[in-house]
């Protein structure tokens, strides 16, 4: 087994960055890990044969230099003299981590990595940048899946590594406020303290930081039950390329006061402004979860259960995600992880969150004995303690990280109507045929959002060109939505049209030249030139 | 030559769940969190129903000593595949008291009160890493043990073991009746599928006391004190080699 150091720094950095408020917190009991698992632990992944550096995104996608200046001796002598030498990190070989994308697909040049700790230091650093006209990459986990997290050119990156504090915790309406750089997993384990738990959860949670899913507006595996950022986030503080501090911040469920900023920022990809704090609405962390594994035999029998779930689990149901044969031997296969069930061309993850176990699963096994006894559901496990609901909850967090093993991922991230769900990934399988090496079909079927994967051994421009448009072009025939979730970053930018009329991409344009005149902030992603 | 096998399960913390220490320091938190079969017994359970599979084995039982919420165990078992459970009451209150010594003796006697021929339990428990039960509960039958077994296989009346020893692996063989304890390698303990689970709900469940097995709780073991492993300091950086050199020597540590 070979780990890829950088990937490795890339992801522990992660679980280290988890020291909030000066407290050191882990997700596993380290020392029972290691006694029980004979395999690498879930955020480390072993290296494919494509060791080698990705191709620079320039090259490949043909990209022109914007008109930015190019940072200078004296541009560093004002970034060493503001954050000190230890958090203005120089050179290409100590920024290999951070130029890539955790895919390995897109790859840029930056050559400067600003560490701040705090807003005010992020509001010196984008002024001098705007004043300069140098470009600026905003980071956080890198776990990024459209390359919009990484330079395209010499932009200088700016981490939010050390923004990671808790400010404060309101038991009472349970809203927690936090800088950007909090990186989701060691938030919710801090927020379980006060019984609490973030809305948000996806399998980046081990690295990605909270400034990050804010600013793309990341959807994950329980929006089913607990809805949008746009919802949930209830305040958010940003710098705008001017270097001025636009504070939106407010721990009020309600605040009807002049337009909606914050919500220019959820999701803009850090394009309007660099995310630096949150306030966040916490549900209650439920007392009862149950999660149960299904084996199907049909995509019609995987939207059966759907509504039956939905009527029958109603209020309890927290997330629905399906996951086809394609998939699961790619988990199987590259990362040696056993399914509790026999082979079935598709299986589902339902869990259900409430306050009372024994409700739940009283509901949870009528629901079972009625789809197992009609033949909707083939067979099936369930589980309530933590640690099997993690086996289980591997097999769909972590395809995204078997897929990369076969090479190169090409990924998709569609919102179809239900009724055609399935049908995308068949035609998309047919019309690729053997060109690539596998083409899977997995998601959060109960968001009808799919996840389309094709691999291939190494990246090649044929097949980018042969998936592209169709797949936009087929998706955009049935009106839905050619990015659910991942957002545009880099490599959705161009095909935005697919999905949203002219008139509203003008406006877009105009939103940006407005709040970033010189376009300093993270270019070439998300609108088209 | 179908063998009778006698299997201990326990109900220790889950151990995906973060440990907190009881504020009086004389233990952990255990209320409201979320507990599960001990992994190593669900090892033991797993070669025990493929023993059952190979029909070496004619039938399983599964013991568990402890609370009402034993029996949550103990139906696990019964999915994969054990056939009946014996569930030994302990109050909540006086699970504290309870040893390996004791649980020893209450295997002892069922092995000899259920005319089991095998009885295997996990090597120890991820709560207290005793590693003591398997050993003891030989010695008081007087049955040769097999411990940290990675491999098992049935040869005339009696069993090829292979055990993981600090030098490498180990291969003994062992007249039957006897105790064995699993170590992670012995197999992959398969999920309780639906039609399992439901079918275990009729399975029987036989209840009783450790004083109906001749067996008092009296303690031999005082905890004294349970504390958290010290906090990880903070590293620091230093400039160049010298200083690092300069800082070992100030430090002790070279």
């Amino acid at each position: 087994m070979i780990i890829i150091k950088t990937r490795m720094l890339g992801l522990i950095r992660g679980r280290m960055m988890s020291v909030m408020a000066g407290r050191v917190l882990t997700a596993l009991p380290r020392s029972k890990a290691r006694l029980l698992t004979s395999h690498p632990s879930q955020h480390l992944h072993s290296a494919s044969s494509s060791c080698q550096k990705c191709e620079l995104t320039s090259k490949r996608y043909n990209v022109q230099r914007g008109k930015f200046s190019a940072v200078s001796e004296h541009d560093l002598k004002f970034f060493q003299e503001l954050l000190g030498s230890h958090r203005t990190v120089l050179g290409e070989e100590e920024l290999e981590g951070h130029n890539t994308d955790w895919l390995r697909t897109v790859r840029g040049a930056s050559s400067v990595l600003l560490k701040p700790k705090t807003t005010e230091e992020v509001s010196a650093i984008l002024s001098y940048c705007d004043q300069h006209q140098l470009a600026v990459c905003p980071q956080g986990g890198n776990t990024g899946l459209v390359g919009g997290s990484v330079p395209v050119f010499d932009e200088v990156i700016v981490s939010t590594a050390l923004m990671n504090q808790v400010e404060s915790v309101d038991t009472w309406s349970g809203v927690v406020t936090c800088q950007a750089g909090c990186v989701l997993e060691a938030l919710d384990q801090h927020v379980a303290q006060y019984g609490l738990m973030i809305p948000l959860d996806l399998g980046a949670k081990g690295s990605c930081h909270i400034g990050g899913n804010v600013s793309t507006n990341a959807g994950g595996l329980r929006l089913l039950r607990y809805g949008s950022l746009h919802g949930s986030v209830l305040g958010v503080e940003a710098v705008l390329a001017s270097g001025e501090v636009v504070d939106c911040m407010s721990a009020m469920k309600k605040d009807n006061t002049g337009y909606d900023l914050k919500h220019l920022f959820i999701g803009s990809e850090g394009t309007l402004g660099l995310v630096t704090k949150v306030a966040i609405n916490c549900p209650p962390r439920p007392a009862a979860v149950s999660l149960a594994f299904l084996g199907l035999q049909s995509f019609d029998n995987v939207l059966k259960t759907f509504k039956a779930a939905k009527d029958q689990l109603g209020e309890i149901l927290s997330s629905c995600e399906f996951i086809d044969q394609s998939s699961m031997e790619c988990v199987e296969g590259n990362l040696k992880i056993k399914s509790p069930l026999d082979e079935y061309p598709y299986y589902m993850l339902l869990e259900t969150s409430g306050s009372n176990g024994d409700h739940d699963e009283e509901k949870l096994n009528n629901f079972l004995e009625s789809t197992l006894g009609s033949g909707l559901v083939s067979d099936g496990t369930v589980a309530t303690e933590p640690s099997k609901m993690a086996n289980i909850w591997a097999l769909r967090e972590r395809i995204a990280e078997a897929l990369i093993l076969d090479g190169y991922t090409y990924k998709y991230d569609i919102s179809l109507p239900l009724p055609h769900f399935y049908k995308l990934v068949e035609d998309m399988r047919e019309h690729l045929g053997s060109n690539v090496v596998r083409c899977c079909g997995y998601g959060h079927v109960g968001d009808g959002n799919l996840h389309l994967n094709f691999t291939s051994r190494q990246y090649e421009k044929e097949i980018l060109e042969r998936i592209e448009p169709a797949v936009y072009e087929w998706t955009s025939q049935v009106n839905g939505s050619i990015s659910a979730e991942h957002g545009l970053g880099f490599k959705k930018r161009n095909y935005i049209h697919y999905s949203k009329s002219l008139g509203a991409i003008n406006l877009m344009k105009q939103m940006k030249k407005l709040m970033d005149p010189n376009g300093i902030l993270n270019p070439y992603k998300v609108l088209p030139d | 030559m179908s063998l009778r096998v006698l299997v201990g399960c326990k109900r220790v913390i889950d151990y995906a769940v973060k440990i907190r220490v009881r504020p009086d320091k004389l233990g952990v938190v255990t209320d409201g969190v979320k507990h599960s079969m001990n992994p190593f017994d669900e090892i033991a359970i797993e070669e025990a129903v493929r023993l059952k599979e190979k029909k070496i084995a004619k039938e399983v039982v599964a013991v568990s000593c402890g609370p009402t919420q034993a029996q949550e165990t103990i139906r696990t078992a019964l999915a994969m595949g054990a056939d009946r459970g014996i569930h030994v009451e302990i109050p909540a209150k006086e699970m504290e008291k309870l040893e390996p010594l004791h649980v020893s003796k209450i295997l002892a006697k069922l092995a000899e009160q259920e005319q089991a021929e095998l009885v295997i339990v996990g090597k120890q428990a991820i709560d207290d890493d005793s590693n003591a039960t398997a050993q003891m509960t030989a010695a008081l039958l007087d049955w040769p043990q097999a411990t940290f077994a990675s491999k098992l296989e049935k040869t005339d009346g009696e069993l090829e073991v292979t055990r993981e020893v600090d030098g490498g692996l180990e291969t003994i063989k062992v007249k039957l009746p006897a105790v064995v304890s699993s170590d992670l390698r012995l197999n992959e303990p398969r999920y309780a599928t639906l039609p399992n689970i439901m079918k275990a709900k009729k399975k029987k469940i036989a209840k009783m006391k450790p004083s109906d097995l001749g067996v008092n709780l009296a303690s031999h073991l005082e905890v004294i004190e349970v504390v958290d492993p010290p906090t990880r300091e903070a590293g620091i950086k230093v400039e160049d080699v010298d200083t690092l050199v300069t800082k070992l020597k100030d430090s002790g540590r070279i």
